[in-house]
């Protein structure tokens, strides 16, 4: 543990650089952002799913004192906004112009002196609607009569959005055919939210007399938005600076633009004050960019002695009433082509069909890298329906299929190139923790008391930090990132990176990526990341992106400065470059180490009046853009133990186990912090999360006691193990890990319930597994024990 | 951020006084103790009453205390202070069941009693608590006061037999020898509202129940206080057959509506079972 008398020059275990202000209520989001002269925003909402807009009256709410605009679609249309592209090729109604087509839908935005003036003034106008039958179930999208959702797209005739398909649909019908053993599973993984602690929001300022824009902005991606803010509204680029200052959650929920950044812009310009807007938590949780929402059939085809050959998911997609899902544009259904997950197997297909629905639109990769997720939940529950159908142990089913490790890299069935592994080790000192044979013996004796105890295993491997940039973009900005650092004459450093954190902790990370490499304390670099006017170019953070990519240009760029440093360093030492050894913060001349230089004195050496070769610049600094030549493969293994109350259907986790290798660890404790956070976030999806609609499309989960997320009373204490494979092909060899146990648990904990259930004959139960579903999978089925 | 829409605020300084606003504003005016039932529902602008009226200085109304062979609770009592008084965990240990159970800290640091009944909400728990014990509640209006029981205490969901110029002003638990109680409650997540709750009070004479209490929460269109299961079970000796027969009686007694803690069907059970735990818990106590 790092302590002030023992800085740290590197990876290792340091209490983060950002908690100090947070901890101290110091921390300075979107809404602490309070300029002169500021007005509040409120946007009108629609309270029907599908309807047609008849009229729009405005006037009342004009004639309250203290409302200073009002607009609608009319008025967006004829500046040519009223529609906005979506991160997915498709548009989004930015204020709704002739019809709604989901509850919740952004209808007309009032500006006004106070924020409770401007709700106020949203009951003022006057909405005409005419009700249309709405289409709630993906699966009756498609329907012949099923009302057509998008008219506003010209000779649309259905609720079709894409079908798409990877691996090889002949070769995996041949296995499936000649099978011994087939096992299909129809599965829902539900519509949930990121629910992130800050809501979204924003705070438009324009400068007429500058004609400049600054938006702070609740933003994951602050580059991308100035760059879409630009080529949308036609505003010079180099005239927006997007900031994006501490960040309460984003979890993909950050990620998009919603219509009312676009509606503060638009009123700042139009009443010449800042616009302050920011949503309600039933905004949020209505109308913001929600996360899966897959209705899958899975089928798995294997030998008798359990050797798992093929596997083909059919995928339903409801990606809601605008297609606004977030993944790189070669790939509808982001990566779900990992649905191979962990195992070596002969032949794989997927089909993914995405449909409209009247809900909110969205499927953003929450807390995952673009259907990661919804794939390592898929197969990780079909190996235990395997398991089940066998008669196998699902932990020594998984071990017997797993990719050996002199397989890698392992070109998968879907394409993928995994870049590393060594899976074995990692499943067996998860077992090991959780002393899994032993375990099964109490889960016997347990059985014959009439208690329903259930383990549940899962092993998932991600593919996470997308690019390369030739395979992944996002509406046409290639997924690459930036940084640039700046030594100054003192050695303390500075670096700019073109990512943002919302919690995972950047500032600290990427000063020790920094520390590793030059060899200075990492308290001694200052991360400056979030505004786009500081730092350079680049595509954000989400789909554990920030390490692999991000991570990466950090290294790199350090690296030049450490050459550059070199350079310089045989200047001040009359020597040769080719003769100067690196060991940590300090360039010394081969076979005589007295003489060297630090890092420090270097940089003194490179802003003061050293002689300079030729061809080198003064001053200490580089920058770079770093394209990832492939994603990175962290993996892991969990095991969960639950305890079901057979007379209520009550879930207790008792214990979880997790394993993860993320490759090299630059601060565990925050890897750690990574972990738990998304643990927890596993037992609410597996166990409480679901937005769920009525028949008519009215959303039944708006407010935190209707959408329920877990407190510490419903997650145990967490117990991790940690295997490290480094990444081949990145520069330190991390893979990134925020993502993985919101990946890995949910499979783990459904399938520990589903395994106490195992008396009762249940092979599969939807999430979210509340009391009620549990108690009914229970039903009209072998009764327990005695 | 949820706002409310505009309304007028009074802080009240004695019962007197509380009421004579109340009399004076009319039947737009919401009497505010915790708030913690009444402000979200103003900031979610599903309530918009013209006038508050603050009883939170009411401190005439915060007490738990024995008089009369009662134990008597202020409406203003904090949930806090239910759960912390010693006095009640001691004769009604019901009440420490149903609390810890009972939202967040957060809520009962600051929700009463009084508001938790005045509220009838179906799900709440102090309510099905309140009708176990058999309590008595005194109702007070500026002509004096009168005494309610628990059985006719709600009138349906969110409506109570307090009148818009009156105040409930204390809650009465009726104390005998011999007693036992407990409260079960299957909840989605912690602070989440019952998906059905029961509770029982019994009262023990030679080995037999001489007298009981049973209240259910979240089954109904307001707490039911479960008649037949109590007829069946006074007078006779425990054991897991009355259990079940009790437990039956109120499953079918009770009518729960589908929503997404549950359908009807496993509502109805829960009723049942969690009614036989309670009085496992119960006479376990009271013969402790």
């Amino acid at each position: 543990m790092a302590t002030a008398e023992q800085p740290v020059l590197g990876y290792g275990r340091m209490k983060r650089k950002e908690d100090p202000r947070f901890v101290r209520g110091k921390g300075r989001y979107v809404d602490d952002v309070s300029l002169p002269g500021m007005l509040h925003g409120a946007v009108l909402r629609s309270p029907l799913a599908h309807a047609r807009i008849l009229s729009i009256d405005t006037s009342a709410a004009l004639q309250h004192p203290k409302v200073h605009a009002v607009i609608t679609g009319r008025d967006l249309e004829a500046q040519k906004l009223a529609w906005a592209p979506t991160l997915s090729a498709d548009v989004q109604a930015v204020l709704a112009l002739d019809k709604v087509c989901f509850q919740g839908q952004e209808v007309a935005f009032v500006v006004a002196d106070d924020h409770y003036s401007a709700r106020d003034a949203l009951e003022l106008i006057d909405v005409e609607y005419e009700p249309l039958p709405a289409v709630v179930d993906p699966r009756k999208a498609l329907d012949p009569d099923a009302p057509v959702i998008r008219e506003d797209i010209e000779g649309k005739s259905d609720n079709h959005i894409f079908d798409w398909e990877a691996g090889d649909r002949d070769a995996t019908d041949a296995v499936f055919e000649r099978a011994e053993v087939v096992v299909a599973q129809d599965m829902i993984y539900p519509r949930i939210h990121p629910a992130p602690m800050e809501t979204c929001g924003c705070v438009a300022d324009f400068d007429a007399v500058e004609g400049k824009l600054t938006l702070w902005c609740t933003t994951q991606a602050p580059h991308a938005h100035r760059t879409l803010y630009a080529l949308v509204a036609g505003l010079p680029e180099h005239k927006i600076r997007v900031i994006s200052p501490d960040i309460g959650g984003g979890f993909g929920n950050k990620v998009g633009i919603y219509p009312g950044y676009v509606c503060s812009v638009v009123t700042s310009i139009v009443t010449g004050r800042p616009v302050k807007w920011m949503e309600d938590r039933t905004e949020n949780l209505t109308s913001t960019a929600f996360a899966r929402d897959y209705v899958m059939r899975g089928e798995i085809a294997a030998t008798r002695d359990g050797k798992i050959q093929a596997v083909r998911v059919r995928v339903l997609a409801d990606h809601g009433a605008f297609n606004a899902t977030a993944q790189p544009s070669k790939y509808p259904a982001g990566f779900f082509h990992i649905f191979t997950g962990s195992y070596d197997l002969e032949a794989a297909h997927c089909r993914v069909t995405g449909v409209y629905t009247n809900k909110a639109p969205g499927g953003v990769a929450y807390r995952c890298s673009f259907r990661v997720t919804e794939a390592a939940y898929a197969i990780e529950r079909m190996v235990d329906v395997l398991a089940d159908e066998l008669g196998v142990d699902p932990a020594e089913l998984r071990m017997r299929n797993l990719i050996r490790p002199e397989q890698f890299p392992y070109r998968s069935k879907t394409g993928w190139v995994y870049d590393s592994g060594d899976y074995e080790p990692a499943l067996r000192m998860a077992l090991e923790m959780a002393g899994y044979d032993r375990l099964r013996e109490e889960q016997g004796e347990r059985r014959e008391r009439g208690e329903l105890m259930g383990i549940g295993v899962s092993f998932f491997t991600e593919t996470v930090g997308a690019g390369p940039r030739r395979d992944m973009d996002i509406v046409g900005l290639g997924m690459a990132d930036g940084a640039d650092l700046r030594v100054h004459p003192t050695g303390k450093a500075v670096l700019g990176i073109s990512v943002q954190t919302q919690g995972q902790g950047h500032e600290t990370t990427f000063a020790q990526i920094v520390a590793e490499e030059l060899g200075i304390p990492a308290e001694d670099v200052q991360v400056v990341h979030g505004d786009t006017d500081e730092t350079p170019f680049g595509l954000g953070t989400y789909g554990s992106r920030s390490t692999p990519v991000s991570g990466a240009a950090a290294a790199v760029v350090a690296r030049k400065v450490r050459e550059k440093a070199r350079l310089i360093a045989a200047a001040m030492l009359e020597a040769s470059p080719a003769d100067l050894e690196w060991e940590k913060g300090r360039w010394y001349v081969k076979g005589d180490p007295e003489q060297g230089k630090t890092i420090q004195e270097i940089a003194m050496g490179a802003h003061g009046t050293v002689e300079l070769p030729e061809g080198v610049e003064g001053g200490l600094e580089a920058q770079t853009v770093y394209n990832p030549s492939n994603l990175t493969f962290p993996f892991g293994a969990y095991v969960c133990v639950v305890d079901v109350d057979p007379g209520t259907g009550q879930v207790k986790v008792r214990r979880f186990v997790a394993v993860d290798d993320c490759g090299t660890r630059i601060n565990p404790m925050i890897v750690e912090g990574q972990i738990h956070g998304g643990l927890a976030e596993g037992v609410g999806i597996a166990l409480m999360e679901l937005i769920a609609f009525d028949e008519d499309g009215n959303c039944l989960n708006g407010s935190f006691m209707d959408y329920l997320i877990p407190t510490a009373k419903e997650v145990p204490n967490f117990e991790l193990g940690a295997t490290v494979t480094p990444s081949p092909h990145h520069p330190i060899g991390a893979k990134g890990v925020g993502e993985s146990p919101t990946v890995g648990s949910p499979p783990a904990i459904v399938n520990a319930v589903i395994d106490a259930l195992e008396p009762f004959g249940v092979r599969h139960v939807d999430m979210p597994l509340t009391p009620a579903r549990v108690w009914a999978a229970m039903q009209g089925h072998t009764e327990p024990p005695a | 951020m949820q706002v409310p829409a505009p309304f007028d605020y009074e802080r009240a300084t004695s019962v007197e006084h509380a009421l004579s606003l109340l009399e004076r504003l009319g039947p737009e005016a919401r009497l505010i103790a915790g708030g913690h039932s009444l402000l979200p529902m103003m900031k979610l602008r599903l309530a918009a009453p013209e006038h508050l009226v603050d009883i939170n200085d009411l401190h005439e109304l915060d007490y738990i205390r024995e008089e009369a062979g009662e134990l008597r609770i202020g409406a203003l009592a904090r949930h806090r202070e239910l759960l912390e008084s010693e006095l009640l965990g001691r004769r009604f240990p019901i009440f420490h069941d149903a609390e810890r159970v009972i939202a967040d800290p957060l809520v009962r640091n600051r929700g009463t009693i009084g508001g938790a009944l005045c509220q009838a909400d179906p799900s709440e728990d102090l309510s099905a608590a309140c009708a176990a014990a058999h309590a008595r509640l005194v109702i007070r209006g500026l002509g004096g006061e009168r005494v309610v029981e628990m059985a006719d205490f709600h009138r349906g969901p969110y409506e109570t037999a307090v009148g818009p110029s009156e105040i409930l002003a204390e809650i009465r638990l009726p104390l005998r020898e011999a007693a036992g109680s407990a409260y079960e409650k299957v909840e989605r997540r912690t602070g989440d509202w019952a998906v059905a709750a029961a509770g029982v009070c019994v009262w023990m004479s030679d080995g037999a129940i001489a007298d009981v209490g049973v209240g259910l929460a979240a089954v109904g269109s307001s707490a039911v206080h479960c008649a037949r299961a109590e007829e069946v079970l006074r007078g006779e000796r425990p054991s897991e057959e009355l259990f079940d027969a009790a437990a039956d009686l109120a499953a079918a007694d009770c009518s729960p509506a589908a929503d997404q803690r549950g359908p009807v069907e496993y509502k109805r059970h829960l009723a049942g079972e969690l009614t036989r735990r309670a009085l496992r818990r119960a006479v376990a106590r009271a013969l402790g």
